[in-house]
């Protein structure tokens, strides 16, 4: 497959990998935002492969990790109305809320479907007119523009009868509390390739510049990843920080301009919950005012839901770089994929799940 | 009355509770529909049981419940996959498959046409693999108590003398190998359903494996293990024999046979296609110096496995029940066992 096989090359994948041994003279943190980056790494081996002196720290760009357990309560409790579809992207359905998960209200007989896009969800609306249809709408910006595009669509048609819960996070703010916070854990960033595709890079550049960091835009395939942690090495080692694109062939420095207006029409920068690391100022986005009759939270008053967490799960420090999951004394024990404490265990992006699934099983 | 009507079934184009009442419908339904197709001398009876002399020896039995959704997919239908799936149940185990039982369960209101062409597709599907469905079975249940069509079948082989065929007699050393390409079964169908907008020519694989199996324990009838990778794809597979015999597995991820456009399908939807179902294929656990044997009659089988059979991996001492994955990159990783069922109703 073109632009898939040429970044899973062995040999090139060997060759970059000689040329990361031959710069490195002294020990990097470097954290890879995205849990699509987490997965592949982990798939591939790409961290029992570099040398000792790296270490990767994953980070909590796994959109399914960081949705608040309130989030995931509040759509319990919509889809166990009757008259409501609640549909959602499959990962979701698995993620423990404070009592059960989705699939769970499922055989309960809430009609709860997966869908693979939020104008699925809006079909569903506008053929049946008599159910009201609430999309579980959380990302990061590569999935705000299509949830954007949904409550645009409904609204153009007058599908009074669809709305979206919404739990959407931007990367930067993330970053910026990952940097500024005490522990100091990461030296450099793989920047979250898909994400860069709609937000380009320009913003990245203040953050490398105040943080004294180098981030780049990285893709997924293992010569994509070892590409990019090549170049944070390089320029850490050189120290000669700033942004520089790994992922030219998708990226660009402005990202994708048509997607972003459209997500600023629907939605407006709001604070957010992130599960396990807390409240991230001006870290997420909610539906502008003028969109309030899609936003599920009010046409259920369902935001009084505020539930708390299992005391055991340490996956805000693990979203946060802070402790792998092999370091929680939950991990392999008391959370396992099939009985997950924390959201990290449960999606195929998450970094517990990956940990387990792979190779690092207690 | 209209005494037009030349067959008692046109006047119904779809079941109706009484085609299972056992009454007039009932007999027309299996008059028309079923014995047509699937006659034989001890079907047509229509005795509560079919009475089968067998030669002594030890027999295999097996039953499996078909549900699959869409019934009819790229490749196949509901009909011959239950026909095929326990065939392939049979002949895994060193049978040779001779008698399935049909049972169906039909909702109220489907089309008899569709019921039709599934019947012919599964005495196609019996025909050329040359078993007999010998007694069957028709309920009926009201509108939106069932999806449409669910079919239950049994079947009886008798073992071939001289096999030993079990998932627990994996041994050090031996190689494993597939027939033939993986995943194209549950992509089929994944890719046939309502929702997924998007187009593909991936069919499903689903064939009667007993023809192969006879060719390769004919030449190698030392194989110590044998399964057809079905629901969980070949990670399922692969960790039930690694549990089952309490040995190791490597694989060589290089050596996977993957048809492009189920990688690609499966990239876009996020699916690991070594979880992904397969109709008409078979895993083989065999000692290592037969291996090339095997693997050469898989490929001169240009019906049902092929050039794309593969020797994927071998059997070692150690991590005991545990399937490891050798990445083109040199690293290794874990073949978990999948959790659980990412493709619903895929059979």
């Amino acid at each position: 497959m073109k632009y898939i096989d040429e970044y899973r090359d062995p040999d090139r994948a060997r060759r970059i990998l000689k040329k990361i041994k031959d710069s490195v003279t002294r020990p990097w943190s470097i954290m890879e935002i995205c849990g699509g980056q987490t997965h592949s790494i982990i798939r591939n081996g790409i961290d029992q492969l570099l040398p000792d002196a790296i270490r990767l720290v994953h980070g909590p760009g796994c959109p399914v990790c960081v949705t608040p357990l309130e989030t995931l309560d509040r759509a319990l409790s919509i889809a166990e109305r009757p008259e409501v579809v609640l549909a959602s992207f499959g990962d979701m359905l698995r993620v423990p809320g404070s009592g059960k998960d989705l699939l769970t209200a499922r055989s309960e007989g809430a009609d709860v479907r997966v869908v693979y896009s939020p104008l699925e969800a809006l079909a569903i609306a506008r053929d049946n007119p008599h159910k009201e249809v609430v999309f579980l709408a959380i990302g990061f910006e590569t999935t705000a523009p299509g949830n954007a595009m949904a409550v645009k669509q409904a609204a153009k048609e007058g599908l009074n009868n669809f709305s979206e819960l919404v739990s959407q996070f931007m990367v930067p703010p993330a970053m910026k509390t990952i940097l500024s916070s005490e522990q100091k854990t990461v030296e450099g960033f793989l920047a979250a390739g898909h994400v860069c595709t709609i937000t380009g890079y320009e913003e990245y550049e203040s953050i490398a510049e105040k943080y004294h960091v180098p981030i780049v835009p990285t893709g997924f395939e293992p010569v994509d990843i070892l590409s990019g942690i090549l170049r944070v090495i390089e320029m850490l080692e050189s120290g000669r920080l700033g942004v520089f694109n790994e992922y030219s062939r998708v990226v660009s420095r402005e990202g994708n301009e048509v997607a972003r207006k459209t997500v600023n029409e629907v939605f407006e920068v709001a604070d957010r919950q992130w599960r396990g690391i807390g409240v991230i100022p001006q870290s997420g986005i909610r539906l502008r005012g003028e969109f309030s009759s899609f936003d599920a939270e009010k046409k259920y008053d369902v935001a009084h839901i505020q539930p708390d967490e299992s005391p055991l799960c340490r996956s805000g420090e693990v979203l946060q770089g802070i402790i792998n999951p092999g370091e929680c004394g939950a991990f392999g024990k008391e959370c396992t994929p099939l009985d997950p404490l924390g959201a990290p265990m449960v999606s195929a992006e998450g970094t517990c799940a990956a940990y387990y699934k792979y190779h690092k099983r207690a | 009355m209209d005494l037009h009507c030349p067959s008692p079934l046109l006047r119904h184009e779809t079941i109706q509770m009484a085609h299972g009442a056992g009454g007039e419908l009932s007999r027309e339904l299996t008059r028309e529909i079923f014995l047509p197709y699937l006659g034989n001398s001890m079907l047509n009876v229509l005795d509560d049981q079919a009475k089968i002399s067998l030669d002594s020896g030890e027999i295999a039995f097996t039953t499996d419940t078909f549900v699959v959704a869409p019934v009819f997919f790229p490749g196949g239908d509901i009909g011959d996959l239950a026909v095929n799936g326990t065939v392939n149940d049979l002949a895994v185990g060193g049978a040779i498959p001779l008698y399935l039982s049909a049972g169906f369960v039909l909702e109220e209101g489907y089309p008899l046409s569709d019921l039709r062409r599934i019947v012919t597709s599964m005495a196609e599907a019996a025909g050329k693999t040359g078993v007999q469905v010998v007694t069957g079975d028709t309920k009926v249940v009201e509108k939106g108590q069932c999806d449409g069509i669910f079919i239950n079948t049994s079947g009886i082989g008798v073992i071939r003398e001289g096999v030993d065929i079990s998932c627990g007699n994996l041994r050090s050393g031996d190689s494993i190998i597939v027939s033939g390409t993986l995943g194209d079964h549950g992509m089929a169908v994944m890719t046939a359903r309502e929702g997924l907008s998007f187009q593909s020519e991936i069919t499903s694989d689903t064939a009667s494996l007993s023809g192969l199996i006879s060719a390769i324990l004919d030449e190698v009838p030392q194989i110590h293990a044998m399964r057809d990778p079905t629901r969980g794809g070949l990670a399922a597979t692969l960790n039930e024999l690694a549990s089952a015999s309490g040995a190791g597995i490597v694989i060589n991820e290089a050596s996977l046979p993957i048809r492009s456009d189920v990688q690609g399908a499966c990239e876009l939807l996020g699916i690991d296609p070594l979880t992904v179902a397969n109709e008409g294929k078979v895993v083989v656990a065999v000692p290592q110096d037969s291996a090339e044997i095997v693997l050469q009659i898989m490929q001169q089988d240009s019906e049902v496995s092929g050039s794309h059979a593969s020797i994927i991996g071998n059997v070692v001492n150690d991590h005991p029940g545990m399937v490891i994955i050798r990445t083109p990159l040199g690293s290794r990783r874990i073949l978990e066992m999948p959790l659980g069922e990412q493709l619903p109703r895929i059979c």
